[in-house]
Parts: structure tokens; sequence; C-alpha cells
């Protein structure tokens, strides 16, 4: 293969993996400031909640990888119920300043729990055979658990798309965050929908957590150092919307992977560049309402 | 007469009260307490903690105060501010700790002018002892690692060409300068230079790795802060294939930190780092210290070569308190005190040079092994005694000014 499609075709691999990490990691935020207009930033800590789960999961009771994710998502989506239900629900009507000192207080409790129980040193986890290692494609070989991203990413956006479009309480969803007021009046339990959506997007952000530990390793200050990254996306994206969020994903990912591996003096600087340049067109994000 | 007498009573009770009155030193430690890199302050605390713990009694009847403070993240703008406040407000006598460059660098004009001694237990930017006379450092100098490296990878390990990547702060740009200028000295060819983002959070190593696999260097000099970086750094490099491709990982030993190591699995069999500490050195001070290490923190928790450097820097600071009876006020007094100083410790023995005030050491090149106990470990492939600094020796750049 040419040298220069060889690099292409790393930027893509590489960047795309990235993308479905950053696209699995934000969705929940983006869709809590759309639907609630409330600013999360604990979304953090809930990623890095369901990553110590996956390791105490699979390090001390010795279950497999991926169902180790599985059960850390449903828990910590089951989990952050409560915090929705008795402490966010109290300031959906506050101003954004006291919404960001409650979320960012609860992130640092979270990364103080943390260091309490796991230490500051950064954990990693054992992956099943399959997922280390490379598969051969036939023209080239790639890391396997990035194929692995690829795939688990590719699979959620096709379900999420599906409830999102296709289902009563997508449709139900799509219009609370269009207008709240009318969704209301015609008979949807807002309240309801914010609980459920803030539960899935929790579980996401585990799961997003949880797969990040082989990307970065896992340590407490996971809960804050990437928030700006998912801060990113969402803003990127555009408040609330899945497409939005999608696409922001794929262009941070693919732009900062190529950014790195071409021009690497400038490298962590792409991602920063790309999102002015959008905002100065789209204020918005990609697909957010003016 | 009378008087005299009196005279002579209350010079006598003077010199008894100045005997007996045992004094209370002030020691202000800086280490991240929070943030990505919070464990490497902690490595190091511990090694304070305990070293203050079993030798308490050697510089009786005087007492050490300790006041701990964060270091914040590593830039240096938090760790100037808490400094500046433990010599202001906390009148410490003697500041010590510093995981980062930034820190040392931002603060050396802040203890000149204060005249207090800052003695540095691990940031690694050569020039950093130039900075200010009241700076002594007990860790190492980036080219304490790199420099030497240069030579045994071209001449042992068989790199002809290399590929550097480091995180893109002062000690990175030491460390691959170190190692490139005793590289290029013993005849290899630097193929590419790559600065892999900040210190402040981990990235994704893989597309700044993938290129240098790519362009196929016999071997791939790293250097990364030693906390949450090195497992990102050995995950990605063995994630890709690396070694099976033939790209050797070589580096300082922060690559390799004795309390991640168990962690990082067969990708980081066959890494070759030179450094100045591991658990697995054969001494008995390295025993000794491993043993109550082990009793006060429990047999999973490991010390590494900044918990070394940590036990060696408050046996500094204990046998100067110790030769100036308590009397550390005069802060040049106490620098001119750690000049010469010179112990066994962990690391072998170690002494402080009168003229530059930063470390002699051994350096050694050490090779990851799975040890017959199933655990990972190093082997001593060879060591070189009492290497100096060598930036300053051969005064390249800010280490000659």
């Amino acid at each position: 293969m040419p040298h220069f499609a060889n690099i292409a075709v790393s930027i893509l691999f590489d960047g795309l993996a990235y993308a479905m990490f950053l696209f699995i990691t934000s969705v929940g935020l983006s869709v809590t400031m759309g639907l609630m207009g409330f600013v999360n930033l604990a979304h953090g800590a809930f990623a890095m909640a369901g990553g110590y789960i996956v390791v105490s999961l699979t390090r001390s009771l010795g279950i497999d990888f991926v169902p180790a994710l599985a059960i850390a998502s449903v828990t910590i989506g089951v989990v952050s119920i409560p915090f929705e239900r008795f402490l966010y629900r109290r300031l959906y009507r506050s101003t954004d300043l006291e919404q960001v000192l409650l979320t960012i207080g609860l992130a640092f409790m979270a990364i103080a729990t943390a260091t309490y129980f796991y230490g500051p040193i950064p954990k990693s986890v054992p992956l099943p055979e399959w997922l280390q290692g490379d598969i051969n494609l036939g023209f080239r070989y790639f890391p396997s658990y990035r194929a692995f991203l690829i795939v688990l990413g590719g699979a959620l956006i096709a379900i999420l798309w599906y409830a999102f479009e296709r289902t009563n309480i997508g449709a139900k969803i799509r219009a609370a965050v269009d207008n709240r007021r009318m969704a209301e009046s015609v008979g949807i339990n807002v309240d309801l929908l914010f609980t459920l959506t803030f539960a899935v997007g929790s579980a996401l952000a585990a799961l997003g957590g949880g797969l990040a530990i082989q990307l970065f390793g896992l340590s407490p200050s996971f809960a804050v150092i990437y928030l700006v990254l998912f801060l990113i996306v969402v803003a990127v994206g555009g408040l609330g919307s899945l497409k939005g969020t999608l696409l922001a994903a794929l262009v941070l990912g693919v732009f900062d992977t190529g950014g790195k591996y071409l021009l690497a003096d400038a490298g962590g600087f792409f991602i920063y560049a790309v999102t002015v340049a959008v905002l100065l067109i789209k204020p918005a994000g990609f697909y957010g309402r003016e | 007469m009378r008087l005299i007498g009196w005279l002579g009573l209350a010079a006598l009770a003077f010199t008894v009260g100045g005997t007996a009155q045992a004094e209370t030193v002030k020691v202000g430690v800086v280490l991240p307490f929070s943030g990505a890199n919070a464990d490497l302050g902690h490595q190091i605390d511990k090694a304070f903690d305990l070293y203050v713990k079993l030798h308490a009694n050697d510089i009786a009847p005087n007492k050490v105060e300790i006041i701990k403070r964060d270091e914040g993240p590593p830039t240096g703008a938090v760790a100037k501010t808490v400094a500046t406040e433990l010599i202001t407000n906390d009148k410490v006598q003697i500041l010590t700790g510093f995981v980062f460059s930034p820190s040392a660098i931002a603060l050396a004009p802040v203890v000149t002018q204060a005249k207090v001694p800052m003695v540095i237990a691990n940031a690694g930017t050569a020039w950093i002892t130039n900075l200010s006379p009241y700076i002594a450092r007990l860790s190492f100098s980036m080219w304490h690692h790199g420099y030497p490296m240069g030579a045994y990878a071209h001449d042992k390990i068989g790199c002809k060409t290399a590929a550097l990547a480091y995180t893109d702060f002062p000690p990175g740009k030491d460390s691959t300068e170190a190692f490139k200028t005793g590289f290029e000295k013993a005849g290899g060819k630097i193929t590419d230079s790559i600065p892999m983002g900040s210190p402040v959070q981990v990235p994704d190593f893989t597309p700044f790795f993938t290129k240098v696999k790519d362009a196929k260097p016999d071997c791939m000099y790293v250097f990364i802060p030693s906390g949450a970086h090195a497992a990102g750094v050995m995950k990605a490099y063995g994630e890709l294939g690396m070694r099976k491709a033939g790209v050797k990982l070589i580096g300082p030993m922060d690559l390799i930190p004795d309390n991640k190591l168990q962690d990082m699995g067969d990708a980081a069999i066959g890494t070759i780092v030179m450094g100045n500490y591991a658990v697995d050195l054969d001494n008995a001070e390295n025993k000794a210290f491993n043993a109550a290490w082990h009793k006060e923190y429990g047999k999973d928790s490991y010390p590494d070569f900044m918990s070394a450097a940590g036990w060696d820097t408050m046996h500094a600071i204990f046998d100067t308190i110790k030769k100036l009876n308590g009397k550390v006020d005069d802060g040049s007094k106490v620098v001119d005190a750690m000049k010469g100083w010179s112990a066994n410790g962990p690391r072998g023995k170690v002494s402080i040079d009168a003229a530059t005030r930063d470390i002699v050491q051994d350096e050694r090149a050490m090779e990851v092994i799975r040890k017959p106990d199933g655990k990972l470990g190093i082997k001593v492939l060879g060591t070189t005694t009492a290497v100096k600094d060598e930036c300053k020796e051969l005064k390249v750049g800010r280490c000659g000014s």
C-alpha cells in the first residue's frame, strides 16, 4: 500500500475509534443539556464511577471485561436516578451558576471518594484474549481493542438512532426538547422523560468511562480532566442533538488524531482550532437551534 | 564581685538553656496531592513520612514540623503561591518536595529573595540548580539518565536510528535533548522528534506511536511524567504491536515506575531504561527500605524511584539539621552544610556535588523481565558509578550559565 494511503487509513481508523469513545461518553451530556437545560459538570464523575466499577468487577471478582462493562453501565444508570430526583431536580429552574456550582462540587466529592477507596494510582483492566493484540483485516493489521470500540460505537449509534427517531418515547423526547410547555400540555410526562434520559445518559457515560481505561488509564481525576473534551463535543455538536454529537465526535476525533499524526508540534492545538472555527460559523453548533 | 557572680550565673543559665533548648525546624513540603499526578506526590510523601517516623530520634532533642501543601498541576502557578505562603505565613525554614520542573523554575526567584533553601526531591530539568544558590537537588537531572542512554542505546542495544517522543514541557525537552546529544555523539541518527501534548492530561498516545511505527526506527526513546502517562504509553505500545514490528522501547526509568509496573503486563517486558532506582536493586539499604515500606503501607504498595529520592532527600535534611544542631535560620548555611553530603541510600551511594549542588549517583541500564515468581521486575544490565549531571559538566545551553 502506498505510504500516504497507509497514513490516511491509520488516521481514519484511530480517529474513528477515538470518535466512538467521545460520542458514547458525551451523548448523555448533550441530551441532558438540550432537554433539561441543565449544566451537568458531574457527567465525568459518572463516567469515572463506571470505570471504577469495571475495575472492581474485573480485578476483584474476576468477571470478564465485556459483562463488567454492561453491569457498570446499568448500575450507574440506576444510581443516577436518585441524583436526578433529589438533587438535580431542585435546580432545573435555577441559574446556570448554581447548577455549575452544585455539579462541579459533586465532581470534586466523587474525586475525593474515589481517591479514598482506590488511591490516586491509575488503574488498568485485564482484557480478554480477543481484545488484546491486533487483527488482520486482509490489507493490514489493526489493534483489536480499537476495532471493538468502532463496532460497539456503531451498534450503539444504530440503537440510539432507532430509539430516538422511530419509537414513541423517542418522539416524546424530541417533542420535549423542541417545546417543553407544548409537550406537557399534550399530556407528555416530561418529568419522567427527564429521569429516563438522565439515567440512560449516565449509563452511557459509565460505559465510556469503562472503555476509556484501556485508552488513558483510570485515575480519580478522570472526572474533571476529560470534561473539557466532552463539553467541546457537546458545544460543537449542538445541545440535545444526537446527529450533532455524532458529527462533532467524528470531526473532532479524526482531526485530533490527524493533527497529532501529521503535525505533532501543533497537534494538541487542532481540536481547539476546529472548535473555534465551527462555533464562529455556527454559534449553536452543527445541529443546535440558534 | 557579687555582680560578677550574678553575671556568671546568668551566663551559665544562658549556655545551659542554649544547649538544652530544642529547636523545632519547620519544613514545608510541596507535592501534588490532587489532579492527574497526585500519585507522584503520594509516592514521595510516603517516603518523607516513613523517614521522619523512623529517624525522629536522630535529630533529638530537635524536632521537625512538617507542613504540607498541594503543588497543584504541573504549571508552577499553584506551587509558587503555596510555597510563598509557606515562607511568609508559616515561616518555614526549609522547603522540599517539588515533583514538577515548572514549580521549581517558578519558585527559584522566590527562594533566592527569601534566602530559604529549596531541597528538590524530584523536578529534574537539568538547569534548575543554576537558577538559585539556595537550590539543592537530591533526585536527578534529566541528563543523568538521558545522556548515558544515548551511547548505551547505540552501542549495546543496537539502535542505529531512534525516534524521540516526549511530553511537551521543560523536562521532556531536556530528557530528549540529553539522549540526542549522547546518541548522535555515538553515531546514531534521530529520525523524528514528536511532542505529545501537555503533562496535565494523558493523551491518546496511539496517533503519535502509529507515526513512529510506520517510520520503523530501531528504537523509540520516550519521556513522559511517570504518573498516569506511563501506563498509557505501555498500553499504546503493546496494543500497536510495536515490539513485534521491530521498534524497541527505551527511555529514562520514568517509563516503568515500580508502583505501576505490575499493572503494565507483557507489553513492558523487554523495555530498557536508564535510571537510578528499582525495587529490585540488590543492596542492604534498599532491602531495609522496602521492608519498612511494606510494613507501613502494605504488601501491595511499592516505593519507586521518586520514593527513593524522597527518602534520601529527608535523610539529607535530617543530617543537615543535626550538623547545624537545629540552627537553620540562615539559609545559606543550610545549603553550605549540604554541599558534599553523602550517604548510602536505597539507590546506593549518593552525594551532593559541592560545586553544582546537584546529586552524584550511580546510573544503571535496566531491562524489564518476568521474574521466576511471575511478577514483573528488572534486571540490571550495567552500572556506571558516581555520575554527575552531564548537562552542567558539558555546559550545554542554559546549563552553562
